[in-house]
């Protein structure tokens, strides 16, 4: 009984979060009007921010928040509006979709399955006894994720080579993909936008 | 430094009392919790009563003047005691559930914004590092519930108030986001409570008396932030003349209720926001901290948590007051405009969005990260006097938890001048 109140105290937040994530998921999954899955999709990918806050991850959480529920969930309910045809649309999907999204899933759960199990969840920087962690590197001292996220993205990281030599090779960062990314959204708008125009010019 | 409201604060009194950390956190938050929802729904009483003193001052009335004495101070409470026994309708073509749930969306996105407002220094129930960055986040989850609940009315005046409700803020986000990087783009910060430390002093330190660029974002954050909670003159959402009353119009009693306690609570929301980052937070701005407030941190006992002083609290209690004074002004601004001005066509609110406040936005963003590279060039240093950036990182560094000094100087680049 004990032991039980004490797993509850340390992941009881956790437990909470990751079953209103799991199911707002299974809602969406099974409710047939849009408005209701987007309804639900808010609960879904709330839940994952509440995560992402529950283990410290304040910015990773923010931005989930703003991106996901704030503007794809949005322009969803956005986009449902202008192209729905009666007031509650709703999808019946017939049994060819269900087996093909189905498998699709399991597909998908399975890699993602093998890719946690494969993992070693042990703190490769905390063990390393050259590493920035044991040189008192300390990351929630250090704005948890924000200040680390912006270095990585600036080409540095100080979490990890902290405590390398002058001559050994610096762990790189992600100023490149973060660049190639940008400049990918920048495309997408732009031709968002194009597409946008040409068909108002032909109607 | 402990303090009583900062999640530390009552956190580490109960560690202290050997309460398990867990346990310690989750009633420090809902101590935090029940303190900012009593602000939250305090405040609409107050604001409620005041929109109709100022609506009817304006309008050359006297506003109410039976209910609770000559000035009518309990007309909100009367009236909120008629909605709570007034019937909880709901229309017949909508969707029920999410026609009920909408009201308490909104209420939820507009309550979670207090989280990260600075009432003093320290105060402030979770002192973010990403303060500013949440705040914008969560503020734009109310739209949802909007929408949602124009939406499920089942009713055409409801989801074209919604729609145009989901066109507006999602356009009008994106300058109040530029606008709000302008102040944090000079202090090098996103915790609330660092950006409102860094103001200390003269009311010249304030970051809207920074420099021209800062100055005019301080307007156009107002006026953007003023549209984002749907107020006159860009309440297109209610527009009670073409729409009858907007995406509410279906709702009655309390449901009707949340939805104003949630606009009156974002307003003072994004007044708290303008007053951290532009207008000083809790310092008076006429050097009174100096002289008075901080020697009266180090007087009397510490009661309960350590390192903490009675004239900490005292200190704390005057700051609390200045910042929701200066709130209120904000407010009261607001209210005023919203009674001056007649309202906006709907396509002449997405054009000064889109046309005029985005790009303005957009360049004083760009001025104020030129702006020290230019005063640089004229007097060999990044900025007048100490750059207020520099300023607020070493005092953040003194007063955090102890941490390394080696680690942090290798982290945070000096900026040299």
């Amino acid at each position: 009984m004990k032991e039980l109140m004490s797993w509850m105290m340390d992941y009881g937040p956790l437990a909470v979060f990751a079953a209103a994530a799991v199911g707002g998921a299974v809602a969406v999954v099974l409710t047939q009007n849009v408005v209701r899955m987007a309804f639900w999709l808010i609960i879904s990918l709330g839940a994952v921010a509440g995560l992402f806050f529950a283990l410290n991850a304040d910015f990773v959480g923010a931005a989930q928040l703003l991106i996901y529920v704030g503007g794809t969930l949005v322009l969803l309910i956005f986009g449902v509006m202008l192209t729905a045809s009666g007031p509650f649309v709703s999808i019946r999907s017939s049994s060819g979709e269900l087996v093909l999204a189905g498998s699709a899933g399991v597909f998908l759960l399975s890699v993602v399955l093998y890719t946690a199990c494969r993992v070693q969840w042990v703190d490769s920087a905390a063990n390393d006894p050259r590493g920035a962690v044991a040189l008192g590197y300390n990351a929630s001292s250090e704005g948890n994720t924000v200040r680390p996220l912006g270095h990585s993205f600036l080409g540095a990281r100080p979490d990890k080579d902290l405590g390398r030599r002058e001559t050994e090779s610096l762990t790189s960062g992600y100023l490149l993909p973060f660049e190639i990314v940008s400049v990918h959204l920048l495309v997408v708008l732009v031709g968002a936008a194009y597409l946008a125009r040409t068909k108002k010019r032909k109607a | 430094m402990n303090f009583l409201i900062a999640s530390g604060g009552i956190a580490e009194y109960l560690i202290d009392k050997e309460f398990s950390a867990t346990a310690a956190f989750a009633i420090a938050a809902l101590i935090h919790a029940v303190l900012v929802i009593h602000f939250f729904a305090i405040a609409p009483l107050f604001y409620i009563w005041l929109e109709r003193k100022v609506a009817g001052r304006i309008q050359d009335r006297l506003g109410p003047t039976r209910v609770g004495g000559k000035f009518g101070w309990l007309q909100t409470l009367a009236d909120g005691v008629k909605l709570i026994q007034k019937e909880d309708l709901c229309p017949q073509a909508a969707d029920r559930m999410l026609f009920r749930m909408s009201p308490y969306l909104v209420f939820v996105a507009s309550y979670a914004a207090f989280i990260v407002v600075p009432w003093a220094d320290g105060w402030i129930a979770q002192n973010l590092d990403v303060g500013v960055f949440f705040m914008l986040a969560v503020m734009s989850l109310e739209v949802m519930g909007v929408i949602l609940a124009g939406y499920s009315s089942g009713s055409k005046w409801a989801l074209f108030g919604g729609m145009r409700e989901a066109a507006q803020v999602v356009s009008y986000e994106i300058p109040m986001a530029i606008c709000a990087l302008v102040p944090v783009t000079v202090l090098g910060t996103l915790n609330m409570v660092e950006i409102s430390r860094a103001q200390a002093g003269l009311f010249t330190n304030w970051i809207v008396f920074h420099d021209p660029f800062c100055f005019l974002a301080f307007f156009v954050y107002f006026t953007v932030a003023t549209a984002s909670v749907k107020r006159a003159p860009f309440d297109l959402a209610e527009a009670e003349s073409e729409l009858v009353a907007g995406f509410h119009t279906e709702y009655s009693g309390i449901r009707w209720s949340y939805f104003f306690m949630a606009e009156y609570g974002s307003m003072f929301a994004v007044s708290g926001v303008a007053t951290a980052l532009f207008l000083g937070g809790w310092h008076t701005g006429v050097g009174l901290e100096a002289a008075v407030l901080e020697p009266l941190r180090q007087w009397g006992v510490d009661v309960p948590v350590r390192g903490f002083t009675v004239g900490n609290y005292v200190a704390n209690l005057v700051g609390m007051v200045v910042f929701i004074v200066k709130g209120c002004l904000l407010v009261f601004v607001q209210m005023w405009v919203r009674w001056t001005l007649p309202r906006l066509r709907i396509d002449q609110v997405m054009m000064a969005c889109l046309k005029y406040l985005l790009p303005i936005s957009c360049f004083l963003f760009l001025g104020v990260t030129i702006w020290p590279l230019a005063v640089y060039q004229f007097t060999g240093k990044t900025a007048f006097g100490e750059p207020l950036g520099n300023r607020a990182a070493p005092a953040a560094r003194e007063r955090s938890a102890p941490q390394d000094k080696k680690a942090s100087a290798l982290l945070v680049p000096e900026v040299r001048s």
